[in-house]
């Protein structure tokens, strides 16, 4: 039996080996093959690493310093290899360095040629902030494809250059400088009604809150008529192109409905005691005549009016270079006849806060003739195509009855107050982390760009086009405004929750200051916070009164408070005339003068006149050669040009001796952001030159008297 | 079996090549001049301050004229510039009043831009015109609001219905912020000087007056650095030393 099997064992391998010998003939040669395989495969990874892209540029970049000047330097600061940024707190770990290895180079500022250009100047370091906090991507990888692109994961691919101001918003929450796109873009967000229907958290908790003023639709057949509103919803831009309500393309039966609902849902005006307003006037003396007191009462600062070329004129207040501040343009007026009852008009011109609590609109104190004319001309701007083919039946109960269901569908109660009908909650979603949305979370529409800004950018532009089902309507933004909404939305991101709060610099507060008393009363009456900052609360279309008690003789106020008048050379527009009677004017200057009083500043301490001739003289020479003050100012308007600043011609007979020299001394520190240099000014100087502008009365008093 | 090899390979080749040229001319429709001039001048769009990455506001429009100087009808403008840069039409023939307009998207860097619209004459010879267009990174966007708020009242000639120019009511002019030729010949730390300290530190009029104590010291960086961009001719690049002229 075992002589057996070893024989069995001993053919097999006999068999086996003659099989082999067959083969190979020699069992050196697969030896050899094998572990030349083996080589092979071990070479491949040096060989791999050694032909990578970023071994690559880092090449390129030897030969590209090579050949320079200042190739020793350049050399030296060289490091070879992968370079990363590693910043455990923020979730950095950066090594975009690899190749673009010249960030820090300002000697390679004339290269343009990527990945060896310069980093423009930022106010952060690199080795601080890394490189994906403010361009995201994918910061850990060593390829071109997924560090740009983010091929293997694609949720953050690098941010679009025109959109990368986003990345500063997600710390700072307060305007930057030089951050204009951003600063547009949460403008925007908060006075387009966005905010309305989105809620906005920011990682400090606090809330955006919108800025806009919709108005409420309460008493709306007072103001109104049915067919205004029927064809308003329609088309809004039919009625005003600069119309900031969106388009819901809403069909003839859906504005049929609601017209019919709003109509006889309107309360009639109550608590109206004002006496009945004048029939109106539609002759054409009266016309011109309200046409003067209209520009006189400077509407055109805020209401827009299309002439004939169809051009708008007036409502720049709105159009400032820093709109986040000036106030909201008033409606355009070009059609106004065409929508407002002319009884509507006059009782709105004479308190508007009757109408509407919440307006920015000032009450000007106006005569009932001359209400009477400013209406009538208002109501001369009419449109008699806008309404000429609207023909509305007389609404039924079932109509009224689904026009309210439509405006709850709608939501319009979201920005205007309805009555009956309750503000809906959480009616759209929130963009807290809008930023950080992930790619799979999104619908995209056939043929655009797999990118989230593509997606934001497009929803924010053409919102139907993504469905017939969804509730956001059309708005008329330019492609810049869809651009900065665009960035602002991509600074709502993930990251800007995880970051460190030591980074984080929140969102001023709203200031909230009210003044006090029958003046708070008036001064809300006149809506002086629309231009005027006090205490940190209001525009910044005309000066800051928060110190204006220290500032101003109280008689050159109450004369200035009975005829407005421009301190400016250079301007045109000018406070509104209220046409405030003796009582009001002696009760706003009265607390003006008290309690608009910066403490370390003593009114009394310097007299008004009675300065040395010598040392106005002194400050002759001082104001007209050291500091050179008529390339900006005029004391004689003669011989002086100068038109940046406020005319000096009566400032004598304006300003407090003390409040001079303090300005003279530090202008910001009075009136912050003021661009009057200061010039160090000792107090020898200060003080002559107080001496020599305290002496500008002559014309002045004629000025103020006019 | 050699030969098989080659007239496969030649095959690829020649279809390879016969795709690519066919798929070229399905995107871009080759344009006939149907006229030719012999100058392109600028009509509107140069010189715009942009965003990285974004497209300028206004669109580019260039004329092309004849030896006389009349516009030509029907000649083909390209536009050609630096990588990233993008123009729609990025080709164009010239309207009846023998202009051409093309938006511009500007590439994701902050700087300068030199762009060229070329057209060919007669003779098949090309002429163009170079174009310069601006985008501002952070510094340069920070100086030029500082330019706006405090030094274009006076350095800027144009006025416009929010700012009236105060450049005429000077005795002595201020140069603009684009005028190399003046401006180029300062340093950065003359230009300092004269912001932190007024005109009279570098012997200039009292007319400037000094905003060290206004603006800090990155402002007035910001500031040299917008004054840098927008210089025409082109400030020196940072890195080469010259002589002092």
């Amino acid at each position: 039996m075992g002589i057996a099997m070893e024989w069995i064992s001993a053919s097999m391998k006999a068999k086996l080996i003659s099989f082999w010998r067959a083969l190979f003939r020699d069992p050196i040669i697969p030896f050899g093959l094998v572990s030349l395989v083996l080589l092979v495969t071990l070479a491949i990874i040096p060989a791999k690493d050694h032909f990578s892209e970023w071994r690559r540029y880092q090449r390129q970049y030897l030969r590209l310093i090579h050949d320079r000047g200042d190739s020793v330097t350049l050399e030296r600061h060289f490091q070879g290899g992968i370079r990363q940024i590693w910043l455990p707190e923020l979730a950095v770990a950066d090594r975009c360095q690899t190749c673009h290895t010249a960030l820090g180079e300002a000697s390679l500022g004339d290269v343009s040629t990527q990945p060896f250009r310069t980093h423009s100047v930022i106010p952060h370091r690199l080795d601080e902030f890394g490189c994906v906090i403010c361009h995201r991507g994918q910061g850990a990888a060593t390829t071109v494809a997924e560090a740009h692109h983010s091929t293997l994961a694609p949720e953050e691919p690098l941010l679009p250059a025109r959109y990368l101001e986003a990345s500063c918003g997600q710390c700072h929450h307060v305007a930057l400088p030089g951050t204009p796109n951003l600063n547009e873009g949460r403008d925007l967000l908060a006075r387009r009604g966005c905010l309305r229907c989105h809620a906005v958290r920011l990682p400090d908790g606090s809330r955006m809150t919108p800025t806009d003023n919709p108005q409420p639709i309460t008493h709306i057949a007072a103001k109104t008529t049915r067919e205004w509103i029927y064809a308003w919803l329609q088309t809004p831009s039919g009625y005003a192109a600069s119309s900031t309500m969106p388009d819901y393309q809403m069909s003839e039966e859906d504005a049929r409905d609601i017209s019919a609902f709003l109509i006889a849902n309107s309360e009639p005006l109550s608590g109206s005691s004002l006496p009945t307003p004048l029939a109106p006037s539609k002759s054409a003396p009266d016309t011109a005549a309200g046409a003067t007191l209209y520009r006189e009462s400077s509407c055109a600062s805020c209401h827009a009016i299309g002439n004939a070329a169809n051009n708008m004129v007036g409502g720049d207040l709105g159009q400032e270079p820093a709109p986040e501040l000036a106030p909201e343009p008033g409606p355009e007026l070009t059609r106004i006849g065409s929508k407002v009852k002319p009884e509507w008009l006059q009782s709105w011109l004479q308190d508007p806060r009757t109408y509407n609590s919440h307006t920015l609109m000032p009450r000007y104190r106006w005569t009932p003739q001359q209400l009477r004319i400013v209406s009538a001309y208002v109501e001369s701007r009419t449109d008699p195509e806008l309404l000429a083919h609207v023909h509305l039946q007389p609404a039924t109960a079932q109509q009224i009855a689904n026009g309210k269901a439509l405006v709850i569908e709608y939501g319009c109660a979201v920005c205007h107050e309805i009555r009956g009908i309750p503000k809906p909650e959480a009616y759209a979603p929130e963009l807290s982390r809008v930023g950080s949305k992930p790619l799979a979370q999104l619908v995209f529409i056939t043929g655009m760009e797999r990118t989230l800004p593509a997606y934001l950018n497009g929803k924010i532009r053409h919102p139907q086009a993504f469905g017939p089902g969804l509730r956001m309507p059309q708005y008329t933004f330019t492609s810049e405004q869809a651009d900065a909404l665009t960035t602002a939305l991509l600074s709502l991101t993930d990251r800007s929750f995880a970051l460190p709060s030591r980074l984080q610099i929140p969102a001023q507060a709203v200031a909230t200051y009210q003044p006090a008393g029958q003046a708070g009363k008036l001064m809300a009456e006149l809506n002086c916070f629309a231009c005027h900052r006090i205490n940190g609360r209001g525009g910044d279309t005309a000066p800051d009164l928060t110190w204006e008690g220290s500032a101003v003789q109280r008689a050159w106020l109450d004369a200035f408070l009975k005829n407005p008048y421009t301190l400016r050379p250079a301007m045109i527009r000018h406070m509104p005339k209220f046409n405030l009677s003796d009582s009001e004017r002696a009760e706003l200057t009265g607390y003006f003068v008290t309690v608009y009083q910066k403490p370390d500043i003593d009114r009394d301490s310097m007299p008004l006149s009675g300065y040395s001739p010598a040392l106005v003289e002194q400050g002759r020479q001082l104001f007209y050669s050291k500091y050179s003050c008529q390339s900006c100012h005029m004391v004689n308007t003669q011989k002086d040009k100068g038109s940046i600043g406020p005319a000096l011609t009566n400032v004598g007979s304006r300003l407090n001796a003390a409040w001079i020299d303090h300005w003279l001394k530090n202008p910001q520190a009075l009136r912050p952001g003021t661009i009057e240099p200061n010039q160090n000014m000792s107090d020898g100087d200060a003080s002559a030159l107080t001496a020599f502008l305290m002496a500008q009365k002559s014309s002045g008093a004629r000025e103020a008297k006019r | 079996m050699k030969r098989l090899l080659l007239i496969l390979g030649t095959l690829t080749l020649t279809a390879g090549c016969a795709t690519g040229c066919a798929h070229q001319t399905a995107l871009a429709p080759v344009l006939q001049a149907t006229a030719t001039g012999s100058t392109i001048v600028e009509s509107s769009g140069g010189k715009q301050l942009g965003t990285p990455g974004a497209m300028l506001q206004q669109p580019l429009v260039v004329q092309v004229n004849d030896a006389q100087g009349n516009a030509v009808t029907g000649a083909l403008v390209e536009f050609r510039a630096a990588e990233h840069v993008t123009f729609d039409p990025a080709a164009s023939l010239t309207d009846s009043s023998g202009q051409v307009s093309t938006t511009v998207t500007l590439g994701g860097t902050s700087g300068r831009y030199e762009l060229t619209a070329a057209s060919t004459d007669k003779s098949g010879k090309q002429f163009d015109l170079n174009i310069t267009e601006l985008a501002l990174g952070y510094q340069t966007q920070l100086g030029y609001e500082l330019d706006q708020k405090y030094c274009a009242r006076c350095h800027d000639q144009v006025s416009t219905p929010q700012r009236v120019s105060n450049y005429d009511n000077l005795a002595v002019k201020p140069p603009a912020f684009t005028d190399g030729d003046t401006l180029n010949k300062r340093s950065d730390s003359d230009l300092t000087a004269i912001i932190s300290h007024g005109g009279p530190a570098l012997n200039r009029s009292a007319l400037m007056p000094p905003y060290g104590a206004t603006l800090g010291k990155p402002d007035i960086q910001a500031l040299i650095a917008y004054i840098r961009l927008v210089s025409s001719p082109p400030s020196r690049i940072a890195g080469l030393v010259y002589a002092r002229r």
